[in-house]
C-alpha cells in the first residue's frame, strides 16, 4: 500500500482517468474525495470505491468556481484532517481550428483545464505547508508539449499547465509540496470517443489512427493512473517540476 | 514484489545510482547481473544481495568493447535463463570547457556513457525480442536535457542517450520493448564530491550549490533507484521513449 494514511483529492473523478486513479489511490490506502460536475456518475464511483472497502465520498463540484473550489476543500480539511495529494485532473477537449473555435468555447476549456488548477490548488497548498508536504498532479497532455491538429485551445491550455505546474514547483518546493504533471498520449476514455464525434469522423477510423505509435496501442485509464501514484507516492521524493509522458512512445519522434 | 522472477542486467552496478538499484530490484524479486570494472566493489554488491537472499552476480565488463558487452549478455542468460530489464547506468563524468577536454576524454564519455548503451541494448534487445518483451532503461542526466558549467563532453554523450532512447522506443516498440531514460539532477553518489575536487571547490561551497534547488537537497541514490523500479516494473506499461526528470526541480525554471 502506497498511500496507506493519505488523504487525496481527484477532480474529474467520475470518469476516464480520473475515476481509475481515484480506484487506485484507494486501493493503495488513500482516503479519496472525488470532485467532479457529474453528480450522478460522481456517486456511482464513490459509492463503488465504499462497497470495496475503501473510504471515499463525492463532492459536486464546478472546479471553475473559486467558492465551490474553497467548499470542496474545507470539506477535505473538516472530515479528513488533511490533504496529502491533489490531482487536478478535470478537464474537457474541444477539436477545431481557431476559425471554428468561439469565444465562449474557448474560455470554457481554458476555465476547466487550466484555472481551475490555479483556483484549487491555492486553496489546498496552505494546508499543505501546514501539513509539512504535499503533492499535487496536474493532468497535462502530449498535446501540451507537441501540437495537434483542430485542437488550437486543447494544446494552449495544456501547454499552459505543463508551465504552470513547473512555477509551482518552484514557488512551492521549499515547503516539501511536489508539483508535476503527467502527459498521457491517447488513452481510452470517453473523451477520446467524443473527440471523433466532433471531428465528424466514423470512430473506428479514428480509433485505429489513435494507436498508430511505437506501442501500437491506446492506453488504458489505469495505466495513467499507476503513472499518477508514482507521482503521488513517496517513490517519487524527490520528484519535482516534471512532466511525465505517458503515450506508449507517441511523442518519441516529435519535438 | 514489482520484479518476481524477473532477471534484470545493470550496468555500473558497482557504486552510487547502479549499486542502489541493484539492491532495490533484488529486494523486488529480481535476479540481478551487475557489470562494472572493479571487481571488489562489485562481489560486495553481490554479497549483500546474496547475503539477504537474492540471487546476483557480477560480470566484469568494459562496456566500451562490443565482445564484453555480448559476454555479459550471454552470461546473464546462461546464469538466469533470461534477460528483461536492462539498465544501461555505465557513465563519467569530468568537468571540461571544449578548450580544456582533450581528445582522449572526450572519446572516453561519448565511448562509455553512449557508445556503451548502444552496445549493451544491441546485444540484449536479441533475447527481449525472441520472447516478445523487455524493458530497457537508460540513464541520462539533467545535463542531457539542458547545458551545464565545464561539461561539454558530459552534455554531449547525455543528449545522446536521450535521443538514443526515442530512437529505440520507436523502433522496438513494436516487437514489446520498452526504452526510456532517466535524467537525474546531483544526486549523493562518490561522482559528486569527485567533481567537487576536480573543480577546485571545497565540499561546502560545491553542495551548497547543487542543494539550490526547489526541494533544497540533492537526490538520494535510492530515490533515483525508485524512478527506475517505475519504469522497469509493469506500473508503466504504457510509457516508451520517454524521459523521467528526478531532479528535485533543478531543471524547472
Amino acid at each position: 500500500m502506497q498511500l496507506k494514511g493519505k488523504v487525496a483529492i481527484v477532480t474529474g473523478g467520475a470518469s476516464g482517468i480520473g475515476r481509475a486513479t481515484a480506484e487506485l489511490f484507494s486501493r493503495e490506502g488513500a482516503v479519496v474525495l472525488i470532485a467532479d460536475v457529474n453528480e450522478a456518475a460522481g456517486k456511482v464511483a464513490s459509492e463503488k470505491i465504499v462497497k470495496s472497502g475503501g473510504r471515499a465520498c463525492f463532492e459536486r463540484t464546478d472546479v471553475t468556481r473559486a467558492e465551490e473550489c474553497r467548499r470542496l476543500t474545507e470539506r477535505a480539511a473538516r472530515e479528513f484532517g488533511a490533504i496529502d495529494i491533489l490531482f487536478n485532473n478535470a478537464g474537457i477537449i474541444r477539436r477545431a481550428t481557431i476559425l471554428d473555435l468561439s469565444e465562449e468555447d474557448w474560455d470554457r476549456v481554458m476555465a476547466i483545464n487550466v484555472k481551475s488548477i490555479y483556483l484549487l490548488s491555492r486553496e489546498v497548498i496552505p494546508h499543505m505547508q501546514r501539513a509539512g508536504g504535499g503533492s499535487i498532479i496536474n493532468t497535462a497532455s502530449g498535446w501540451g508539449l507537441a501540437g495537434g491538429a483542430k485542437a488550437a485551445v486543447y494544446c494552449a491550455s495544456k501547454g499552459a499547465v505543463v508551465l504552470l505546474t513547473k512555477a509551482m514547483a518552484l514557488d512551492h518546493g521549499p515547503q516539501k509540496i511536489r508539483v508535476n504533471c503527467i502527459c498521457p498520449g491517447d488513452t481510452d476514455t470517453e473523451m477520446l470517443r467524443s473527440e471523433a464525434q466532433q471531428l465528424g469522423e466514423p470512430s473506428e477510423g479514428f480509433l485505429a489512427e489513435a494507436a498508430r505509435r511505437p506501442l501500437g496501442r491506446v492506453g488504458s485509464a489505469d495505466e495513467i493512473a499507476k503513472a499518477a501514484l508514482y507521482l503521488a507516492s513517496d517513490a517519487a521524493s524527490f520528484v519535482t517540476g516534471t512532466a511525465l509522458v505517458v503515450d506508449g512512445g507517441g511523442l518519441a519522434g516529435t519535438i | 514484489m514489482r520484479l518476481k522472477n524477473k532477471v534484470a542486467l545493470i550496468t555500473g552496478g558497482t557504486s552510487g545510482i547502479g549499486e542502489a538499484v541493484a539492491l532495490l530490484f533484488a529486494r523486488e524479486g529480481a535476479k540481478v547481473a551487475i557489470t562494472g570494472r572493479n571487481e571488489t566493489r562489485g562481489h560486495a554488491v553481490t554479497a549483500r544481495i546474496l547475503e539477504a537472499g537474492g540471487q546476483a552476480i557480477f560480470l566484469r565488463t568494459d562496456v566500451r568493447k562490443a565482445q564484453e558487452c555480448k559476454r555479459a549478455v550471454d552470461e546473464t542468460l546462461s546464469s538466469f535463463g533470461s534477460l528483461d530489464i536492462l539498465f544501461n547506468n555505465a557513465g563519467v563524468f569530468y568537468p571540461q570547457t571544449a578548450l580544456e577536454c582533450t581528445e582522449e576524454e572526450w572519446d572516453l564519455h561519448i565511448d562509455i556513457n553512449l557508445k556503451g548503451t548502444f552496445l549493451m541494448s544491441k546485444y540484449a534487445l536479441e533475447p527481449m525480442i525472441a520472447q516478445g518483451a523487455g524493458v530497457i532503461i537508460n540513464n541520462s542526466s539533467g545535463w542531457g536535457v539542458v547545458g551545464g558549467d565545464k561539461a561539454v563532453a558530459y552534455c554531449a554523450s547525455k543528449g545522446g542517450v536521450v535521443l538514443l532512447t526515442k530512437a529505440m522506443a520507436i523502433d522496438h516498440g513494436r516487437q514489446g520493448i520498452r526504452v526510456n531514460c532517466i535524467c537525474p539532477g546531483d544526486v549523493d553518489t562518490p561522482m559528486l564530491p569527485e567533481d567537487a575536487k576536480m573543480r577546485g571547490l571545497d565540499w561546502k561551497t560545491y553542495l551548497a550549490g547543487c542543494e539550490n534547488r526547489p526541494l533544497g537537497r540533492i537526490g538520494t541514490p535510492d530515490e533515483i533507484a525508485k524512478a527506475v523500479l517505475f519504469l522497469a516494473s509493469d506500473d508503466s506499461s504504457f510509457m516508451t521513449g520517454a524521459s523521467l526528470v528526478v531532479d528535485g526541480g533543478g531543471t524547472a525554471d
